[in-house]
């Protein structure tokens, strides 16, 4: 089934250095609509960096981006948004000191006729939003600082998805919060799946990797080792292609496999 | 917004103690004379101020504010008395009157708007920036003005600083209307929720999007602005132009914001508590002069009191973590 659709997201041999340093190596990976990709790894193997090519964060320094199979031009976060490209970060990027409200409409203000900011209307449609995601939330009117982790996380996933995000970019989701907030992202996940969204999905946890994605990519000092569909590899292979980079016979590898090790 | 609240009612006490204690220490405190001599010198702090604190919300900082009043001043001077002599007909009065005010504010503003371009888009340290072009514009103003003070201009020019309207003194409703009109920018337009957010957590506001040098680079043009139109009010306040006018009038500018109640670290604070803070230093400033005391002990206080303010917001930051 997903081999006959044209891929949501195609990243082609994507390189990104920062001085010498090979932060993205010739990495390739694609993503079909209403799939979960785990992008898994150690630290500095280089899955955020790559990420932050997609979502507009960082310029590439060569690859191509295919949207739907066309190219893409994604220089800022703002064309990223442009194709529906919407991302959760890990550091829960909100701004601290307004509410619920201004954090979802950030950049993209409701207006009234006047031009003016319609608070009105944008309090309204969070509520609405938040009522769907997370119906214990009530604390409209506070700064997200006074807010938990799971709360700032639900506001920063609503932000996504009132957006129409198609391809949301999920980094570290659960990496601040508590394991009844991780399993209500899990729900929320499987949720946007069913509506035909496409995730990338970066994790340490390769419990949540396994429980969510229908793929994995595994990375290594900035290079693709190889993906697998999650059903035909173990964990423990997983964990070998992180640490040691071998690719089981059930994966595909990619450049940064070693091979017959 | 409890914060916010917090402050105004703090500074609304401070202000009330502060007023019973002059009067009962000294006889010319209440008086109608004084009163108004207070409210036109805080008019001037609080124009300053509403472009300061919209600076600091971002948590940036402006220290060139008296030196840009001191170029924009003496620009507006020059200019005026260059072409007062000259005829112009009809448009006698845009030319002699009009061309030097708008001059003022765009010395003013331009000069802001290098300091925010540098801070936003070279990253040049707000502090270092705003330090340099305080050299920077109090040289050119002692350029500009070739050292010589300047003085007497006609009624069209010191109307801001020394006009009234029915009676009550036009600084004092502009800059009433110039923070009203602030108060709006911040609370009700889409720029103002940037500054918030920009003072907040500027990688948020770059991610949603938003172009947050631009943010940054208006709030500094703003700032600058704001130095234009004081410096209108100061040349009709004083009937002199000179290029050390303005001199210290970032501390007062900076001491009104904080003790406003805004963060000096930015994204939390009211623009209507920087003319409340204004008042305050007004206030100390005019009873220690009442009081016979030397200026240099004045300097000595409002730096204790600024430190004092930003102490106290420290305090209450990391209560609140």
């Amino acid at each position: 089934m997903l081999e006959k659709a044209t891929p949501l997201v195609e990243l082609q041999h994507i390189k990104l250095a920062f001085g010498g340093i090979h932060a993205v190596d010739d990495v390739s990976i694609d993503l079909y609509p209403g799939e979960v990709v785990g992008i898994v790894g150690h630290n500095g193997a280089g899955k955020s960096c790559l990420i932050k090519v997609l979502s507009g964060a960082y310029q590439r320094d060569e690859g191509k981006i295919l949207i739907e199979g066309k190219e893409a031009t994604i220089n800022n976060p703002r064309d990223a948004k442009a194709y529906g490209i919407e991302t959760i970060y890990q550091t829960l990027a909100v701004a601290d000191n307004v509410d619920a409200a201004a954090n979802l409409f950030l950049g993209r203000e409701l207006k009234t006729g006047w031009g003016t900011l319609d608070d009105v209307a944008m309090e309204a449609e969070t509520r609405k939003i938040m009522g769907r995601l997370n119906p214990n939330f009530e604390r409209f009117k506070t700064p997200v600082v006074a807010l938990s982790g799971g709360q700032r996380q639900s506001v920063a996933i609503a932000r996504a998805i009132y957006f129409n995000a198609r391809i949301l970019i999920m980094d570290e989701p659960t990496a601040a919060l508590g394991p009844q907030e991780t399993q209500q992202v899990g729900e929320l996940i499987r949720q946007l799946k069913a509506d035909g969204i496409g995730i990338f999905l970066i994790s340490h946890d390769i419990h949540d990797v396994f429980d969510l994605s229908d793929r994995v990519a595994v990375m290594k000092n900035g290079r693709m080792v190889g993906t697998a569909r999650t059903e035909d590899v173990t964990k423990d292979e997983v964990l070998g292609m992180i640490i040691l980079g071998k690719c089981p016979p059930a994966a595909v590898p990619g450049p940064g496999a070693i091979v017959d090790a | 917004m409890f914060r916010g609240f917090i402050a105004r009612a703090g500074i609304i006490g401070i202000l009330v103690v502060s007023v019973a204690v002059l009067s009962v220490l000294s006889p010319h405190f209440l008086t109608v004379n004084n009163l108004t001599n207070i409210l036109l010198q805080v008019a001037i702090t609080t124009i300053i101020g509403v472009g300061m604190t919209f600076v600091i919300l971002t948590g940036g900082i402006d220290l060139s504010v008296g030196a840009i009043v001191a170029l924009a001043i003496v620009v507006m001077a020059v200019v005026h008395k260059a072409l007062a002599p000259m005829e112009f007909g009809v448009f006698q009065w845009p030319i002699v009157i009009g061309l030097p005010m708008l001059l003022a504010l765009l010395t003013g503003t331009l000069t802001g708007l290098v300091n925010g371009v540098m801070v936003a888009r070279a990253r040049v340290p707000a502090f270092i920036m705003t330090l340099g072009m305080m050299s920077m514009a109090r040289g050119g103003a002692y350029i500009v003005s070739d050292n010589q003070t300047i003085s007497v201009f006609p009624d069209g020019l010191t109307f801001l600083g020394d006009g009234r309207v029915g009676g009550i003194p036009m600084l004092i409703i502009a800059s009433l209307v110039i923070v009203a009109f602030a108060a709006w920018v911040l609370g009700r337009t889409i720029f103002g929720r940037y500054v918030y957010a920009l003072g907040g957590n500027r990688v948020a506001l770059r991610l949603s999007g938003v172009n947050a040098a631009r943010v940054e680079m208006s709030v500094y043009a703003i700032s600058g602005l704001a130095c234009g139109i004081a410096s209108i009010a100061l040349l009709g306040r004083l009937n002199v132009a000179q290029p050390v006018a303005g001199f210290g009038y970032e501390l007062d500018a900076i001491a009104a914001v904080i003790i406003g109640g805004t963060s000096i670290f930015g994204g939390e604070g009211k623009v209507a508590n920087t003319l409340l803070g204004a008042l305050l230093v007004g206030i100390i400033r005019n009873g220690l002069n009442l009081l016979n005391v030397s200026p240099n002990v004045q300097l000595l206080a409002i730096g204790s009191i600024i430190v004092a303010a930003v102490f106290l917001d420290k305090l209450r930051d990391s209560a609140r973590a």
